[in-house]
């Protein structure tokens, strides 16, 4: 009788019980998403990289999902953990041009190829919304953020009730302007960092264990 | 070579269901022509045309171009004001904030 006790009690706490968050990292294309990930894993996994990072554009073409990681951050006082998936998607753009990709020293089927992968990418990344718990949006602080492409992220954010950090990224350059993006989008909270250096990394842990609990 | 602009008033825009809408704008963006749609798509609207323009890439059609008033505040929380869509081949939008557009549209394949 206490085995099916035992048994009912289980079936209801895996019913109940929140599966981890995922978050997906989100952007244009070069943005820093994948370096963002791979610094993420670097600090809280075993290491290892999502995905490979690249000057060439759209170098993600396909979503990528690492399960069980477990941030911690300050939390007031004391130090909180945040299990979560985190999902590396690949950059949103309304235009992918295979001859964009040959200046890079791609052959034009390379670029042809890359193009194709590139739109597919595109698409799995809007289909991914539909799985998301948050959002880390990852802008590049040296552009101007107020791009179509980055208000159509955030409204759809807004319209589905995600929870959303933007992340103010390459603030090691010296073109960087965070305020630029804080001025844009002054409804979100906005963290300038930087993934490839690592510069204020903690205040992202920290405001992502506040909003994704 | 002459730029065709298509301006749609709202209520051509709220008559047509979300998939007609968005069918409507890349055919005419395909086709070259500039479509400026009174009253504008949503942002899920707008994600959607994305999805659309990527399954209809290839080496002749490089996507879109977009550009558009972001949404008022008020009773209709996420009413946009103005989009306008042309081909990514014609068009580039070269600035723009809460209430300016400016964009350069080329007749020749590169804006």
């Amino acid at each position: 009788m206490s085995v099916v006790r035992g048994a009912i009690f289980s079936f209801f706490m895996r019913l109940f019980r929140k599966r981890r968050a995922r978050i997906g990292i989100y952007g244009p294309p070069n943005a820093g998403k994948t370096t963002l990930a791979n610094r993420i894993l670097q600090t809280f996994a075993d290491g290892g990289e999502i995905g490979e990072v690249t000057e060439i554009p759209h170098e993600t073409r396909r979503a990528i999902r690492r399960e069980g990681i477990t941030i911690e951050a300050k939390s007031g006082k004391k130090r909180a953990k945040l299990r979560i998936d985190i999902v590396d998607t690949p950059g949103l753009a309304t235009k992918i041009d295979f001859k964009d990709f040959i200046p890079f020293g791609l052959s034009e089927e390379e670029a042809k190829r890359r193009a194709k992968e590139a739109t597919q990418g595109v698409i799995e990344a809007i289909k991914w919304l539909d799985d998301i718990d948050g959002v880390v949006l990852v802008f590049d602080a040296t552009e101007n953020p107020y791009t179509q492409t980055n208000i159509v992220i955030v409204g759809n954010m807004e319209a589905r009730g995600i929870p959303l950090i933007i992340a103010a990224n390459k603030i090691d350059l010296p073109e960087a302007s965070p305020q630029r993006i804080k001025n844009a989008f002054p409804q979100h909270t906005v963290v300038p960092i930087s993934a490839l250096k690592g510069e204020n990394m903690e205040a992202l842990y920290e405001e992502m264990a506040r909003k994704f609990r | 070579m002459k730029i065709e602009v298509d301006l749609i008033s709202e209520d051509k825009v709220k008559s047509m269901g979300v998939a007609e809408k968005l069918r409507f704008i890349l055919d005419a963006v395909k086709m070259g022509k500039i479509v400026v749609l009174e009253g504008g798509l949503t942002a899920e609207e707008q994600m959607k045309l994305i999805e659309f323009t990527m399954q209809q890439i290839d080496e002749d059609f490089t996507g879109i171009e977009i550009s558009g008033y972001p949404s008022k505040r008020g009773i209709f929380r996420r009413k946009t004001r103005l989009t306008i869509v042309g081909p990514a081949s014609m068009m580039k939008t070269i600035k723009k904030d809460k209430d300016w557009i400016s964009a350069v549209i080329s007749a020749s394949s590169s804006a």
